[in-house]
């Protein structure tokens, strides 16, 4: 097993996976809203099939949050 | 600048921090903060930052005061509601403070005003709900070099993030503007209203630390919580090189009125 971090909490994985699996396995909702961050660097949307997550790896999901005013 | 007797005393809790002092006081005294919707998050800075003595407060909302704003909004009293918001929060700043300074900007922030108001203001916060505004706000700070402090709350949660000259802005996180109704709204969704309080005073604090130079912003990270199990978690970021504004290869190089740009795409349909 691999051992990988997902906003804080550490997560095992079997092998590496790419952002758009671990976003689906992690039942992210809206993933067409979310923005990555893998090892403290953005990944653009259109790389989500192909960026990898592996042993050892970082990653944030980052939600819009609008809220405030009315 | 001199303070008189009562002003020492009114501030005498800021005066006997260390890090603050007198001379912290005069730069709170001579600062000038401007607070983007007079709503959840605009009611507590602008009564922190009233009671702060913060030399000028400038408010920007055009809308009125609604029975179920009260619920949250903690600036305005039941006895407001239909008033105009910006005017509600000037009587209360004046009745916590009659030393600040508040000018009324009673309007909403659009492409076209942006930068004329921000242009006077030492430090800008957001404290809006939606997200047309909220990129605006973010494109216009960056244009004009002026440091921000971004509040978003939904339901049990809240982010904030401080952006200064070279920090990493809002759009190095979020790219782009949601499609509007992709991510609902407070007045969609709902908010527990002192998520509100929660998150307005961590922004307070943020302008009262730029003003003062006390501290460490909360730049390059975003700060996350949910007030559900109040867990808080701060998210490292840096600037990103993609980003549409501050990146290597920028693409956005005026201000833009999301809101009415996707009204008028909807047209063309």
């Amino acid at each position: 097993m691999k051992k990988i971090v997902v906003n804080g909490k550490t997560q095992e994985i079997e092998e590496a996976i790419s952002v758009l699996d671990l976003i689906k396995i992690n039942k992210v909702l809206q993933p067409e809203m979310v923005s990555v961050q893998l090892n403290q660097v953005f990944v653009n949307r259109e790389d989500f099939k192909t960026s990898l997550v592996d042993n050892g790896d970082e990653i944030d999901f980052l939600y819009f949050m609008g809220g405030g005013s009315f | 600048m001199d303070f008189t007797e009562d002003q020492i005393e009114r501030y005498s809790r800021h005066i006997l921090l260390e890090d603050v002092g007198v001379e912290g006081q005069e730069k709170i005294a001579n600062g000038k903060v401007l607070i983007i919707g007079a709503g959840g998050l605009g009611a507590p800075v602008a009564l922190y930052l009233a009671a702060a003595g913060v030399g000028t407060i400038g408010i920007v909302d055009g809308d009125v005061v609604d029975l179920s704003n009260l619920q949250r909004q903690v600036i305005h009293f039941t006895a407001d509601v239909n008033k105009p918001k910006v005017l509600s929060a000037k009587e209360k700043i004046h009745l916590i403070n009659p030393d600040v300074k508040v000018v009324v900007h009673q309007e909403f922030l659009t492409a076209s005003n942006a930068l004329d108001i921000i242009k006077d203001y030492d430090f800008i916060v957001d404290g809006t709900d939606n997200f047309p505004v909220k990129f605006l706000i973010n494109d216009a700070c960056v244009f004009a070099g002026k440091p921000f402090s971004h509040g978003g709350i939904l339901r049990f949660e809240g982010q904030t993030m401080t952006h200064v000259p070279g920090s990493a802005c809002y759009r190095c996180l979020f790219n782009s503007p949601p499609p509007p109704n992709a991510v609902p709204t407070c007045s969609q969704a709902g908010v527990l209203g002192a998520i509100a309080g929660m998150l307005g005073t961590i922004q307070a604090a943020e302008a009262l630390k730029y003003l003062t130079g006390v501290g460490e912003l909360l730049t390059n990270r975003l700060l996350v919580f949910n007030a559900k199990t109040m867990d808080f978690r701060k998210i490292t970021t840096k600037k990103n090189e993609n980003c549409p504004i501050c990146g290597n290869r920028p693409v956005v190089k005026e201000l833009v009125d999301y809101e009415q740009a996707y009204c008028e795409l909807k047209s063309k349909h």
